[in-house]
């Protein structure tokens, strides 16, 4: 059953095609690797499925407790409460802030209070403050940052910043999870804790997962299909072995390390 | 219709002023992204030079006109190095803020000064004081000298801008500062170029809207810089092509609504114009798009 | 055993509420006494009530600049609708009720114009709002003199506005103001505001709608400067559309500024500070503008955060601070 159906989707910055006419399905559960080489389009196609840009054609269906919704042109925080999260490839934390509210701050989407709860302080305030309070904190115990609640966002080492990104992704509730080079910067170790950490959160959270990703040892490890992106344009698709010995993307990829992987 | 006709010439006037203004606000937001709020400052301190040089050195117009440039490219560069140039890599509200503070200080430094009471500026004499007539519109000699000098001065920074290597300079630290760097240029001493062009076109502004209104006072940067800013805005910020045509518009959207609507109203027009730009294109007349990367 | 700590910890807010509620409550009450015994005598008490209207004000712009960082440069034609409200009502039916009124439609119409102002401009970025608000606020004082000049008196602004801001009214709004901002800052929405601030993309992404926070942001500072607005038309009852131009929008940012944005406590102490400043410089307005200016540009120089970066005053605060002096005193000795 898919979650997530992309059809041609293209996008055109004045004339320069970022984008063309790429088409994708999403299985309920699976993890998905999306790579290329630089500048292949991948990030847009996550912005593109998040709504940061509205494409220029095409379409984005999702399923979800069998509705059918048409994504494409809408603002990115209803995409987000739709149930589409992200990281970003160049960590968007709120700096300044504690890393209790860097998670809080992504559970507003559920708070119901209103206006004049807020101001008075009334019952539902409290009681909402605290679940949210109490939920955020259970989700930074299970993935090891409770400790540090109290510190600046900014101040956690990298490592850590980009863990903190997937908690606040997962704090907005999502059914699909779009992670941009989650392993970036990481050494061997910390990659490969990583990539315990993604197939742990996708069982237990019930999470389809897309991924950009540039290590090809935690694609080939993990993902259970691979879309290839090269000038904008999907160029293979398929199972890890069907895409490590794929022509065209051994082409695509020339003088990088395949064969490694 | 011969009504309307003296209105433009009086609007093509007045723009001519705004316009000179507008090149500094565009030739700075330009290069360092920021809305020197100063400038419509500079443009006071210029008139006040010019009325020091006429009344008490008793100078003549053309020797007044370029003190008054020169001290004004001395205070923007100044401005520029004490309160900007430390600021590089703040925000651009922290240096926004401080562009606030400078024009305040300026304003009621020299309130505190020179009194805040307006002068009146020293009438001109011999051919610069007459005024010709051709059929039924009157052309003061002073609406003359205005037109033609805004049109030298803006002959004189095209070919600065697009012919000297210090022009090319400032194209590309404003195009991309960090590759401009890397290429050899003093980014430094571009924006310092930038800001002393930009400060002797209002210099220049000064002294003219001086001789054109014959009063002056510390205030007087206020609105005028807003409404060349306007004009910037309109032209497309950042262009300078743009900022000649959005301040010319300005002068003449002024003297009609003065002419034909009410005096009280200009302003008013002139910000809802503004916030018409900014809502419908904000890159203003000759503007392209930008986005930012994610 | 959980149990207990979580019980104890929630007397210990008790108490700490309380205590705040008792000093609130001997706070008035001395002053109180002060002016019934005419130790704070009427100019002492004006400049009180300056101070109580630019604690509003600044922590009403603070909401919208500091915490949401939507940079406005109109706050005084929010504040001048408040005031002509106010003054309109009260002059027409003299009695406190009038004058509750008062204070309340145009605190609502100041929010009314917040609205139809930031849904257009709040989609522009940092200088561009700020010049769309400065275009927006002078063309509100346009309004004021040229356009609604039948009921507000035009240039020669409207004067003889019944005076009821007496020191409970000025405590209850200016302490109700603070405590309603902070509420509404240390909640959801207040988070959410915050997060545009910090990255709009990212926030965006986390399902906040910036546009509405935006705009929530702006309203509520809105009304507030509404409340300032009526205040001050009240108490010196003479108002015109130059008090409420570009220079009291300044006035209200070099506040907030001073104080730190994002710092409620810090916007309280720097309105205290300039406006004793600004008493003892009263014979000298030019210089007051000079040293503001100047102030601007040391802050953004030397301490961009202001006197307390995002920071807010507290007891653990204080003691941290205390602690520190003691660290620093006796490493000394």
């Amino acid at each position: 059953m898919p979650i997530l159906t992309v059809n041609k989707l293209t996008k055109s910055f004045g004339g320069l095609m970022a984008v063309t006419n790429v088409s994708m399905e999403l299985e309920k559960g699976e993890l998905v690797g999306l790579i290329g080489p630089n500048g292949a389009g991948k990030t847009t196609v996550f912005n593109l499925l998040t709504g940061i840009y509205p494409p220029t054609s095409g379409t984005v269906t999702l399923f979800r407790d069998d509705k059918e919704e048409r994504l494409e042109g809408l603002k990115p925080h209803i995409i987000c409460k739709k149930g589409i999260a992200r990281t970003f490839q160049n960590i968007r934390l709120f700096r300044d802030l504690t890393v209790l509210d860097n998670v809080r701050i992504a559970m507003n989407k559920n708070v119901k209070y209103g206006l004049f709860s807020t101001f008075l302080r009334t019952k539902s305030y409290f009681s909402e403050e605290k679940e949210v309070l109490e939920k955020s904190m259970q989700l930074l115990e299970i993935l090891k940052l409770a400790h540090k609640k109290d510190e600046l966002a900014k101040n956690l080492p990298y490592g850590e910043q980009r863990h903190l990104e997937i908690v606040r992704a997962l704090a907005t509730d999502p059914c699909i999870l779009l992670l941009d080079e989650p392993a970036a910067g990481m050494n061997p170790a910390e990659t490969a804790q990583l990539t315990e950490m993604i197939a742990w959160m996708r069982e237990n959270f019930d999470l389809t997962i897309l991924l950009i990703e540039h290590d090809m040892s935690l694609v080939m490890k993990i993902c259970e299909r691979i879309y290839v992106l090269d000038y904008g344009m999907v160029i293979a698709e398929g199972t890890p072995s069907e895409i490590k010995s794929n022509k065209r993307v051994i082409e695509a990829y020339l003088g990088e390390e395949m064969g490694n992987a | 219709m011969e009504q309307f006709l003296q209105q433009v010439i009086n609007g093509i006037s007045l723009g001519s002023i705004y316009a000179l203004m507008a090149l500094g606000y565009t030739m700075v937001y330009g290069i360092i992204k920021l809305i020197n709020f100063a400038h419509g400052d500079v443009y006071m301190i210029g008139a006040y030079v010019g009325y020091f040089c006429m009344t008490n050195l008793r100078l003549g117009f053309f020797p007044s006109l370029l003190i008054s440039m020169l001290v004004c490219a001395i205070l923007g560069v100044a401005i520029e190095k004490i309160a900007y140039k430390p600021l590089r890599n703040a925000t651009r509200i922290a240096v926004l803020i401080t562009a606030i503070g400078v024009s305040l200080f300026i304003e009621y430094g020299t309130m505190y000064i020179a009194s805040p009471n307006p002068r009146s500026y020293p009438r001109l004499t011999g051919f610069m004081a007459k005024s010709y007539q051709v059929g039924g519109l009157t052309f003061s000699a002073q609406q003359i000298l205005i037109i033609i000098i805004t049109v030298v001065l803006m002959i004189l920074l095209q070919l600065i801008v697009k012919k000297t290597r210090i022009g090319k300079a400032m194209r590309a630290v404003s195009l991309d500062r960090d590759a401009a760097q890397l290429m050899g240029i003093s980014v430094d001493n571009t924006i310092s170029f930038t800001f002393l062009l930009g400060s002797a076109l209002a210099g220049a502004a000064g002294i003219l809207v001086g001789i054109y209104y014959n009063s002056i006072n510390p205030l007087m940067g206020m609105m005028p810089g807003l409404r060349a800013f306007v004009a910037a805005v309109f032209g497309g910020i950042g262009i300078i092509p743009g900022a000649m045509i959005g301040g010319y518009f300005i002068g003449l959207v002024e003297v009609m609504v003065s002419g034909y609507v009410n005096s009280m109203f200009r302003d008013a027009v002139v910000f809802a114009i503004l916030i018409v730009i900014l809502i419908v294109k904000p890159s203003g007349l000759l503007g392209k798009e930008t986005r930012e990367k994610v | 055993m959980g149990k207990n700590i979580q019980a104890s910890s929630g007397n210990r807010k008790w108490i700490s509420t309380a205590g705040k509620l008792l000093s609130l409550v001997l706070f008035f009450v001395v002053f109180q006494l002060l002016i019934s015994f005419n130790v704070v005598n009427d100019y002492l008490f004006s400049t009180l009530v300056k101070i109580g209207i630019n604690i509003i004000l600044a922590v009403s712009l603070n909401l919208i600049t500091g915490f949401t960082g939507q940079f406005s440069l109109g706050h005084a034609g929010f504040m001048s609708i408040g005031a002509y409200v106010c003054a309109i009502i009260t002059l027409r039916y003299y009695s406190v009720w009038g004058f509750v009124c008062g204070l309340l439609a145009g605190a609502v119409c100041a929010a009314i114009v917040g609205i139809l102002v930031g849904l257009p401009t709040l989609r522009l970025k940092g200088d561009y709002l700020a010049i769309a608000t400065l275009g927006m606020a002078e063309i509100i004082k346009i309004l004021f003199r040229n356009v609604l000049d039948k009921w507000t008196n035009g240039a020669a602004g409207l004067s003889g506005i019944p005076q009821f801001v007496s020191w409970p009214w000025l405590f209850v709004l200016t302490v109700g103001t603070v405590i309603l901002v902070s509420n509404f800052i240390n909640s959801s929405h207040g988070r959410s505001c915050i997060s545009i601030r910090e990255d709009e993309i990212a926030a965006e992404s986390m399902g906040i709608g910036s546009t509405k926070y935006k705009v929530m942001a702006f309203v509520t500072g809105a009304f507030f400067a509404g409340i300032a607005g009526a205040m001050y038309s009240s108490y010196f009852f003479y108002i015109d559309p130059d008090l409420f131009g570009f220079q009291k929008s300044i006035d209200i940012l070099v506040i907030v500024v001073l104080g730190g944005m994002g710092s409620i406590s810090g916007s309280v102490i720097a309105a205290v500070v300039l406006e004793l400043i600004s008493m003892f410089l009263q014979a000298y307005p030019e210089l007051k503008m000079v040293i503001y200016g100047a102030l601007l540009v040391l802050i953004m120089l030397f301490r961009p955060q202001g006197i307390m970066g995002s920071r807010e005053l507290s007891l653990s605060f204080l003691k941290k601070w205390t602690g520190r002096l003691g660290q620093k005193n006796g490493g000394a000795a």
